[in-house]
């Protein structure tokens, strides 16, 4: 099993987090993982990505059109990492527009529950429920648990249920 | 012990606590802060005694940690590759005079560069200091070149580098933390004047006996390069790479189903390259590429005729190797189908200050002001003020007070001098801007300085600043404050103000000029006093309001552009200003900017 997976957003979304929840839920299943991440000047507010490679890799970097799925945090990055995709990579965007790949406003949602920056569990909750990544949501929750801070543990599942669809998947297309 | 997902600085913390390292020092400095910071987060795994400190800069840093390693103990200082430069006169001498405890300097690398004023190779400076480099391709193998590097160090008494880059320093990766090891050594100091005060007398011989000690380090069993042996498929042909460049190496042969095919070569320890090595890249390949990041630094000591990489420009001479440019070069080596064209660089949306950063109220005045001003400034979060038009230059750490005094002089000549505003960040202030702005007052420079100060260096995450009485943990400590620093060095206009308040601010700037430019004028210092907003007590502490743009508001563009709040930006039609309150922190210091009042702010319900 090889996975190679790009985090997309700009400084202070959370992609850092998203990125270790789900690296953290390869090192749980005992599979080797590693990844790049953006840290310095460009967290505050510039594009920032990291790239996860779970199986037997070496590098933590991926080469252009190698991606098997795209989480994109700002849609605006499309322009700069979908390239980073393969043809047939899947792509989950956090967006209120209808445009190309699978879309979900996981901002809004995640204002919802009190926190923008909740959207990045948002959309990791649709990865899983499009079967995308190769963990499971119980893999997930467990890796939220072990990574969030405690007071925050039962909001970040929440938002990370949101973008499951909370086993209805109809749910989100009015939420 | 089970596996941890740990970013490569992480790796390396967790590898000086399992060597035994006891005193550990650092200034802070993107990509290698985050090692000082984990050996911080897990001193309690130690079993010995363990000193930590973040020092005012690398040069102090480097000679606290060289006078432990004289005690006998292990010692590592962690830098950035430019904090060298800072350190490098220590780093020269400590070459020839030697350590006794095992010395390990970590200097991490920014090819690139992402967050650096230059992607400088430490290997390079390591050719140049004659001092032993070795270069790490993962996480997992940057911890454990950590004890390999202590036990080189006490074997031949010299200091070490373990250079990781960023794509080191950065990745996280599975790894198992072992059991740290107990050295039970007591300092016991054994003065020793012909090493350790070694005059020009001396200097020869322990010269000699560095030239001496690199012969043997370079033919170190566990040093030589690896090889991966091919199938003979690829005849008389060699790949030879290190670091990073040789993970994604390793991964690109796989995906182009070369394993196997031709013989792979890593240099573990670029400096000094092993002459078994170079000899048998002489004798057995015709055609050598050499994959390294960022100079050539093995190619040099190779100088194999057939030797293709950045001398000849087949490979990139600048940035980083990426995946997609090491294809590319890989695939003109071996003659393999080119890869399509690439895109180009991906850099995305710029960064900018902070939603609330004092940084941009300070940086919005200073513009609005003196319009015409010239601004030299430095290295930190409110290089950013660049966004602004409020800052013109940007050199190294502390450089902007002396180059703020050279724009002086030079115009001084001419007459009509333009008023020159100088920003420097409380940190840097510590690290190189006391000797400058001494120099200045004593040459009767007529600038102004604005200190920002926001209490801590915030640009790598907020580590501890001299003036906030907090050590290296938490652990309270004395505290130098800026203001008697500043009155001692001369300076006889001193103010201090919130840029929040703007009236009062932009009232002590024209006051400030007015002091420059009166007889008895010299150096004015403003200091520039606001909590960083990322500081979570800063944000809780200031009064936050639901700040909204009415339809006063005449799509002006003054508050999204001369501004420049990442919380402000146009509507989709581009004629009204909105307020993004995912990102507002509700500072309300906007709200001045507005030409027509049309920003305001209300108390949040």
């Amino acid at each position: 099993m090889k996975q190679q997976i790009i985090v997309s957003g700009i400084g202070g979304q959370g992609v850092l987090f998203l990125t270790r929840v789900i690296a953290q839920a390869a090192v749980n299943r005992g599979m080797p993982v590693l990844t790049a991440e953006t840290h310095g000047m460009a967290q505050r507010g510039g594009t920032v990505l990291s790239t996860v490679k779970v199986g037997d890799f070496a590098s933590p970097l991926i080469r252009s059109g190698q991606a098997d799925v795209g989480l994109l945090l700002w849609e605006a990055n499309l322009q700069v990492h979908a390239s980073l995709l393969k043809n047939s990579g899947v792509l989950l965007i956090n967006s209120d527009t209808a445009e190309e790949g699978e879309r979900i406003d996981a901002s809004a949602i995640a204002r919802d529950l009190g926190n923008a920056v909740l959207s990045n569990l948002v959309l990791l909750g649709l990865a899983v429920r499009r079967q995308a990544l190769f963990c499971s949501a119980e893999e997930c929750e467990a890796a939220i648990r072990q990574l969030a801070p405690a007071k925050f543990v039962e909001q970040n599942l929440a938002a990370f249920h949101k973008g499951l669809g909370s086993g209805n998947p109809d749910s989100l297309a009015d939420s | 012990m089970t596996k941890e997902l740990l970013m490569g600085n992480e790796a390396i913390a967790c590898g000086l606590i399992e060597a035994g390292c006891q005193v550990a020092t650092a200034y802070p400095g993107t990509p290698s802060t985050e090692i000082l910071q984990a050996v911080i987060d897990r001193q309690d795994t130690a079993v010995e005694p363990l000193y930590i400190e973040w020092s005012v800069n690398e040069k102090v840093a480097f000679e606290v940690a060289l006078a432990a390693s004289y005690t006998g103990k292990r010692c590592a200082v962690v830098m950035k590759q430019v904090g060298l430069n800072v350190a490098a006169d220590p780093f020269m001498r400590t070459a020839y005079i030697g350590v006794k405890g095992g010395m390990l300097t970590i200097v991490a690398d920014d090819p690139g560069p992402h967050s650096s004023q230059n992607e400088q190779d430490t290997r390079l400076f390591c050719l140049q200091a004659r001092v032993p480099v070795l270069d790490p391709v993962s996480p997992a193998e940057a911890k454990a070149m950590v004890s390999t590097a202590f036990e080189l160090s006490e074997k031949y008494e010299l200091n070490v580098v373990l250079r990781p880059t960023t794509r080191i320093c950065h990745s996280r990766q599975n790894i198992t933390p072992t059991s740290p090891l107990k050295l039970s050594r007591v300092a016991d100091f054994q003065r020793d004047p012909t090493r350790w005060a070694a005059t020009p007398a001396f200097l020869p011989q322990l010269h000699r006996k560095l030239n001496a000690s690199l012969e043997q380090i370079a033919v170190e069993p566990a040093l030589q390069p690896r090889l991966i042996a091919g199938d003979g498929s690829c005849a008389r042909t060699a790949l030879v790479a290190s670091g990073i460049a040789y993970s994604n190496l390793v991964d690109l042969i796989d995906d182009l189903g070369l394993n196997s095919k031709v013989d792979l070569y890593q240099v573990l320890m670029p400096y000094p390259l092993s002459p078994i090595f170079i000899r048998s890249l002489h004798e057995n390949y015709d055609r050598v590429l050499i994959l390294e990041e960022t100079y050539p630094v093995i190619e040099l000591q190779l100088a194999h005729p057939g030797a293709v990489g950045k001398q000849g420009g087949a490979v990139p001479r600048e940035g980083e190797l990426t995946p997609d440019i090491m294809h590319q070069v890989v695939a003109g080596f071996l003659g393999l189908t080119a890869p399509e064209e690439t895109p180009g660089e991906r850099r995305g949306q710029r960064p900018s200050l902070c939603p609330g950063c004092p940084h941009r109220a300070a940086f919005y005045s200073i513009k609005q002001c003196f319009p015409k001003g010239i601004f030299p400034s430095d290295i930190g979060c409110y290089t950013l003020g660049m966004n602004l038009g409020a800052v013109n230059t940007v050199h190294c750490m502390g450089a902007c007070i002396s180059q703020g005094a050279g724009f002086y002089h030079a115009y001084q000549q001419d007459g009509d001098v333009p008023t020159i505003v100088v920003t420097i960040g409380d940190s840097t202030f510590f690290h190189a801007g006391i000797p400058a702005l001494i120099n200045a007052v004593i040459q009767q420079a007529r600038i102004i300085i604005v200190i920002l100060d926001n209490a801590t260096t915030a640009m790598t995450g907020g580590q501890p600043v001299p003036h906030m009485g907090v050590a290296a943990g938490g652990e309270p400590t004395k505290a130098v404050a800026i203001e008697p620093l500043v009155r001692a060095s001369g300076v006889e206009f001193l103010e201090v103000c919130d840029p929040y308040d703007k009236h009062a601010f932009e009232t002590l700037l024209v006051q400030a000029d007015a002091y420059t430019r009166s007889p008895e004028g010299g150096v004015a210092v403003l200091i520039s006093r606001h909590g960083c907003v990322m500081d979570r007590k800063v944000l809780k502490s200031q009064e936050s309001f639901l700040v909204t743009i009415n339809d006063k508001c005449i799509g002006c563009r003054k508050c999204v552009d001369a501004f420049e709040c990442p919380a402000l930006l146009m509507d989709n039609d581009g004629n009204m200003a909105l307020v993004n309150q995912d990102r507002c922190i509700g500072c309300g210091t906007c709200l001045p900017v507005c030409p027509v009042d049309a920003i305001i702010k209300e108390k949040k319900s």
